[in-house]
């Protein structure tokens, strides 16, 4: 197989906003890939086409335009069951966002599965939207949460996860596969494997793998996994919930009304098939259309090149990181246990007042908690700033952004 | 720009920041925080005859927040309480020498501004619950 390094100079071609400049007129240097990502032509293209030429609802309509929205819709269903190697499109529901995804899963699953007494068990690295709907469950179930620790280096202290499976009657387990401040890529396929063994099921918040590493449900073993569109080239207004079929033949509907039903009457009503029976309402059908746009563009580079380049561009990253004074470095030193996101601060300077003069660069990093607080809590820190990249990114860019945090330190007279 | 923002001032309020701590028994003492950065402001007075006598500040932030919190509290000190009112983020912006701050950091410099009217409103409705709305601003007034 042919493993040829990704030609990113012509990737960045297919970006439209790479283009633009900012502030006094410099190039933008897009550093925020974990909050979103940027889109390329083909999938600003493809939305473009289907409200120019054969915008209709879909499932319903007999005419042709809406056979031909249905067709592409459930192509791009085909699309994602095929990319993380799911055994069937019943098992892909299309939701608004990775955070609703975990919400179909508490609500409709978790109401009924999660019992007083038990435990759920997630860690303190993840995301507002896998902590929250665990909260709210917990409350309404009196269960426990329980959080599996962070280790100093950033990675899982898996004594922690053992201890609750030992002592604890684990209900769920559920968290990310990559850290969206620390990068760490958690063991997934050992932490399945001990969760299966108690037969406890597991939810992985892919959100942030997904778009940057090859993943395999199959292989992994997980039984639920969510992530979004958006942060894999995608537009927003998409998530995808992944669900093992045998679990979401028991699971009760989440959001009633159209295209959730097969027949209503007044007193009843018999839900559709798997997986029609969780989309209730008309979706985002561009939004899902542009997304099978983006799963192609990423299938003709590869996700093990996606990966590499990644790692490539991470290492040299951390290692000009590391040669500035002042710099901490949050989460694995090691490249090949992380994904491209880098949290860090320097001396005093206050993370907003980073990005803030970043910013008059061209340069865009995000600053703040991450929508993870409790994380933040961990590392004793109010902010983090967090450069993170993608594809397109390139080492002279890199160069650009290590020359402002020279700035930054100029201009806090450090 | 950025030269501009981060002057010599606004570094040295945010790095020595100006009564900056707890007061023993203040009079009134509120807490807010600004969602978009985590920004955090708590602010304690020490009133008397309806003079601000004492105040002190704590918080955690971004130089902006923190130097704009520190300046405000030496604008203040000694002046009459009901002062406060008539405050508006020119006031502000002026004292603190930042008047072209884009619309996401404009939020940190005036919340200080936010926390001590409300200090300000919660001092008079703990006294007289009747007239304490006298003292508030119309909505989006500063």
């Amino acid at each position: 197989m042919q493993k040829s390094a990704l030609s990113v100079y012509e990737i960045r071609q297919d970006f439209p906003i790479l283009k633009r400049k900012v502030g006094d007129n410099k190039t933008l240097v897009y550093l925020d890939n974990a909050a979103t990502t940027q889109k390329p032509f083909s999938v600003i293209n493809a939305i473009h086409d289907y409200y120019s030429n054969y915008n209709a609802n879909i499932h319903r309509a007999v005419h042709q335009l809406g056979e031909e929205a249905t067709l592409a819709y459930e192509q791009t269903r085909e699309k994602v069951a095929k990319f993380i190697n799911a055994s069937s499109t019943e098992e892909i529901i299309f939701t608004r966002n990775a955070t609703e995804a975990i919400n179909l899963v508490s609500y409709a699953w978790g109401r009924k599965n999660v019992n007083d007494g038990q435990s759920i068990v997630i860690t303190e690295m993840e995301h507002h939207s896998n902590i929250v709907p665990w909260q709210i469950l917990s409350g309404e179930k009196n269960a426990k949460l329980c959080y599996i620790g962070v280790d100093d280096r950033g990675y899982l202290r898996m004594e922690d996860y053992k201890s609750f499976l030992d002592k604890s009657n684990v209900g769920l387990i559920s968290l990310s596969e990559m850290s969206n401040v620390l990068g760490t890529i958690v063991p997934l396929n050992e932490i399945i494997k001990m969760a299966h063994r108690d037969g406890i099921p597991v939810l992985v918040d892919a959100a942030q793998s997904v778009p940057h590493l090859p993943v395999d449900v199959q292989k992994t073993d997980c039984d639920f996994l969510a992530f979004s569109a958006h942060k894999m080239l995608g537009p927003t207004g998409v998530g995808i919930l992944y669900v093992k079929r045998k679990i979401l033949e028991e699971m009760p509907p989440f959001i009633g009304g159209g295209d959730m039903i097969k027949e209503v009457h007044k007193q009843n009503t018999v839900y559709n098939d798997l997986p029609y029976r969780f989309e209730g309402g008309t979706p985002n059908i561009a939004g899902v259309i542009g997304f099978g746009a983006a799963l192609d563009y990423l299938n003709r580079i590869g996700m093990n090149r996606v990966r590499d380049h990644e790692i490539d561009i991470t290492k040299y990253a951390m290692s000009a990181l590391a040669d500035i004074k002042d710099v901490i470095l949050y989460g694995p030193l090691d490249a090949n246990d992380r994904g491209g996101v880098i949290s860090f601060n320097i001396a005093d300077i206050h993370p907003h007042d980073l990005a803030t003069i970043m910013n008059e660069r061209g340069v865009a990093i995000r600053s703040g908690h991450h929508c993870a607080q409790v994380l933040m809590e961990r590392l004793d820190v109010p902010a983090t700033s967090r450069a993170s990249f993608y594809i397109y990114n390139t080492k002279e860019e890199v160069d650009i952004f290590i020359d402002a945090l020279h700035n930054a330190r100029r201009i806090f007279k450090l | 720009m950025s030269d501009d923002i981060y002057r010599e001032i606004i570094l040295d309020h945010y790095r020595n920041p100006r009564n900056k701590g707890r007061l023993p028994n203040p009079d009134v003492s509120i807490h807010d925080s600004n969602p978009l950065c985590g920004d955090e402001i708590d602010m304690h007075l020490k009133v008397e005859e309806d003079k601000i006598t004492d105040i002190k500040f704590e918080g955690r932030g971004c130089a902006i927040s923190q130097a704009s919190a520190s300046m405000l509290t030496e604008m203040v000190l000694n002046k009459p309480l009901k002062h406060v009112k008539d405050l508006v983020k020119e006031d502000i912006l002026e004292n603190i020498g930042l008047t072209n701050l884009g619309p996401a950091r404009i939020k940190c410099a005036l919340l200080s501004l936010k926390v001590l009217k409300m200090s300000m409103v919660k001092y008079y409705a703990d006294r007289d619950p009747e007239s304490a709305s006298k003292y508030e601003n119309e909505p989006g007034a500063y």
